[in-house]
């Protein structure tokens, strides 16, 4: 274990049954860190954040935060862990200023002691603090739900999904507001199933049925791309999918909005001959243009050698 | 102590923001007690009868005067002949039909005895069985105040019921419906409220708080003491004022017994919601396994020892059955807790064993 590490897990592994939810996991992350788990949905995010916050015991394995077992002193955790279940669990008939008040309490704090620390989160969905939680948008609930996370001061932060279901805009303040959280101080682990917002950890973990495919920085996931990349466009999206799996030397042809992915083994790739071999398909206005993977491509890619 | 207050106050927000709830909790008493009262008694009033009087000399008029001016019946039909007491009784309305034999009076002079046929509607055995007592009870009554002067060898067993000697239904159903309702709200209610948290997720947030188990448990079920007591003497005030049930004996010891058996139910609520994750489970748990036995098997409705040996032994573990003979031996004895110290202890072990299984269960982290 690094000296400076806040979450320390080595070798967890975790069933229900006969179901394999986490497989033998193993990482640090170091005090004051934005860590980031990405992976689809069951992918064992959540158990691993359940075990970590002490409401799910490991099968096998250690798990500590700020050096305490998840096990043994899973009572001091609970006075210094922040957490955020993935689903809304706040008390909808309660409005969004009893809710608050309500974690400061029986986190032994009040609102005023700790209002520096959720100023900035809490300032925006003041205006409604005396509607109930449960009339909240999905952006106001998650700020409330970070808010309420956040009042008791913890030392590390466990936010399971917080942007799901949330849109676009609220997604950029509350990665916003999560790094101004970070330059307090504070650890924190976030869980998110959306690929493009891995570039906004410090480091992230990807995750696919229950392994931790890799760890790293995300401009180091990015670099580690073993293939050449090129998008390709063209009128018919559909046919030019199948069409591109069929030209020699691809490797992997993935969808991506209007635009397709498209992978070679060998790094040179004759964009010419590509695009001549498209015309030839009567694919019109067809543009190719080699670009850098996203962590997406290197998920897939990741996910394709792990099978 | 600060968290704790904070964790009840949240409690009694979720109860008074649930005006449909908050309204059943105070509404079913009263509704409850006016159907038991009303509709479902079982008392005998106006039943209507037929008689068949072909004599029709003194005895038997005074006779039939007596039973009419019980108050227990009113005279629907004179019957002309013996064959119309079918047909009376297949059109429903009349319950009991009186047959003197031809010449009552003569006979009665002659050989010293007289035959009187009571002939009762047992499509509902309960009723037809009382009215037949009650009607044979005034005949016998007359008898003797007939033959006061020359007074025969005859034993006479005089029935007389104690504490309830007008053998009124109120003096049944005011502690059944406590024992019921009481164990409704305080069961049901915890056990939703405490799975509604596991339900929402709120439970794991608890959980993941310095909040201590008993913290959380006694704090969800602290509100609901105060409810079930709240129902508990909206139903003495109106059976006092209403039904005119008694409270012969001590209100204090009565209030406290009633906390005591609100302590047992809530233990039971908390069980249950240890036991289960769901609100529907803890809902038919408490609706099904509570509700029915407390009922049926604890002498509220049907008396316990009319019951198959099986089911009286089962009736012992009726906590309720416990709580109505002590609040009986109360309200309309008067006796003090010396004579109910046993069920005292009995109703103490329910709460003790209840809670202990609950803590034993109750799961720091999730399942």
């Amino acid at each position: 274990m690094t000296p400076a590490a806040s979450v320390h897990v080595e070798q967890l592994t975790k069933r229900f049954g006969e179901t394999l939810a986490l497989d033998n996991i193993s990482f640090d992350v170091s005090r004051g860190e934005l860590f980031g788990f990405i992976g689809p949905d069951g992918a064992g995010k959540t158990t691993l954040f359940r075990i970590l916050t002490t409401l799910l015991l490991a099968t096998t394995g250690t798990c500590s935060v700020e050096g305490f077992d998840v096990v043994k002193d899973y009572k001091k955790i609970r006075n210094i862990a922040g957490y955020m279940p993935g689903k809304f669990s706040l008390y909808q008939d309660l409005t969004v200023e009893e809710n608050l008040n309500f974690f400061a309490t029986i986190f032994g704090t009040t609102i005023r002691e700790n209002y520096h620390l959720v100023r900035e989160i809490y300032q925006q969905i003041e205006p409604f603090k005396n509607r109930k939680a449960g009339k909240l948008s999905g952006g106001m609930k998650q700020k409330l739900a970070l808010s309420c996370a956040m009042i008791h001061k913890p030392d590390v932060l466990f936010l399971d999904e917080p942007t799901t279901g949330v849109d676009a805009v609220s997604r950029l303040e509350f990665w916003e507001m999560l790094k101004r959280l970070k330059e307090a101080g504070i650890t924190i682990l976030v869980s998110t199933p959306y690929m493009d917002e891995a570039s906004l950890c410090d480091r992230v973990a990807l995750m696919q049925n229950g392994h931790i495919m890799t760890i790293s920085t995300p401009r180091e996931v990015i670099r580690n791309y073993p293939l050449s990349l090129l998008s390709v466009k063209a009128g018919d999206i559909y046919n030019l999918l199948g069409e591109l799996r069929k030209y020699p030397g691809v490797h992997s042809v993935y969808a991506f909005g209007q635009t397709a992915h498209v992978s070679f083994r060998n790094r040179e790739v004759e964009k010419d001959i590509l695009s001549g071999f498209l015309k030839k398909n009567k694919h019109e206005s067809v543009e190719i243009m080699p670009i850098e993977a996203t962590i997406e491509d290197c998920f897939m890619e990741l996910m394709n050698n792990n099978h | 102590m600060k968290r704790f207050r904070g964790f009840v106050i949240k409690e009694f927000y979720h109860i008074f923001r649930d005006y449909r709830t908050l309204l059943i909790l105070f509404g079913m008493p009263a509704v409850q007690l006016m159907l038991f009262g009303y509709v479902l008694t079982n008392e005998i009033k106006d039943a209507k009868i037929a008689i068949y009087d072909p004599s029709k000399d003194v005895v038997t008029r005074k006779i039939s005067d007596k039973i009419l001016s019980s108050g227990y019946f009113i005279l629907e039909r004179n019957l002309r002949s013996v064959t119309e007491i079918d047909p009376v009784f297949r059109q429903g309305d009349v319950k009991l039909a009186l047959i003197y034999e031809p010449g009552f009076a003569q006979k009665l002079e002659k050989t010293g005895t007289a035959r009187i046929q009571i002939i009762g509607d047992a499509s509902d055995p309960n009723t037809a069985n009382m009215l037949v007592n009650y009607a044979s009870g005034i005949i016998s009554n007359y008898l003797v105040s007939m033959n006061s002067e020359q007074v025969p060898l005859q034993i006479i067993p005089e029935v007389r019921m104690m504490y309830n000697g007008e053998l009124k239904g109120v003096y049944m159903f005011v502690p059944g419906l406590m024992a019921m309702l009481l164990m409704l709200i305080s069961a049901l209610m915890t056990s939703l409220s405490i799975t509604r948290e596991k339900e929402l997720g709120t439970m794991e947030l608890l959980l993941v708080s310095p909040m201590k188990p008993w913290q959380i448990i006694v704090g969800k079920v602290f509100p609901y003491v105060f409810l079930a007591f709240a129902d508990a003497c909206i139903i003495l005030v109106l059976g006092n004022l209403v039904f005119g049930m008694p409270i012969l004996g001590s209100i204090f010891l009565l209030l406290l017994e009633s906390f005591l058996y609100i302590c047992m139910a809530l233990s039971l609520g908390i069980l249950i919601s240890s036991i289960t994750n769901s609100q529907q489970v803890a809902m038919m748990i408490s609706l099904v396994v509570l509700m029915l036995p407390t009922i049926l098997l604890s002498g509220f409705i049907f008396p316990v020892e009319n019951m198959p040996m099986i089911m009286q032994v089962l009736c012992h573990f009726m906590p309720p059955k416990y709580y109505i003979i002590i609040i009986k031996s109360i309200m309309l004895q008067g006796n003090g807790i010396g004579y109910v110290w046993r069920e005292t202890l009995i109703l103490m072990a329910f709460t003790a064993i209840f809670l202990g299984i609950s803590i034993k269960k109750f799961n720091v982290r999730l399942t």
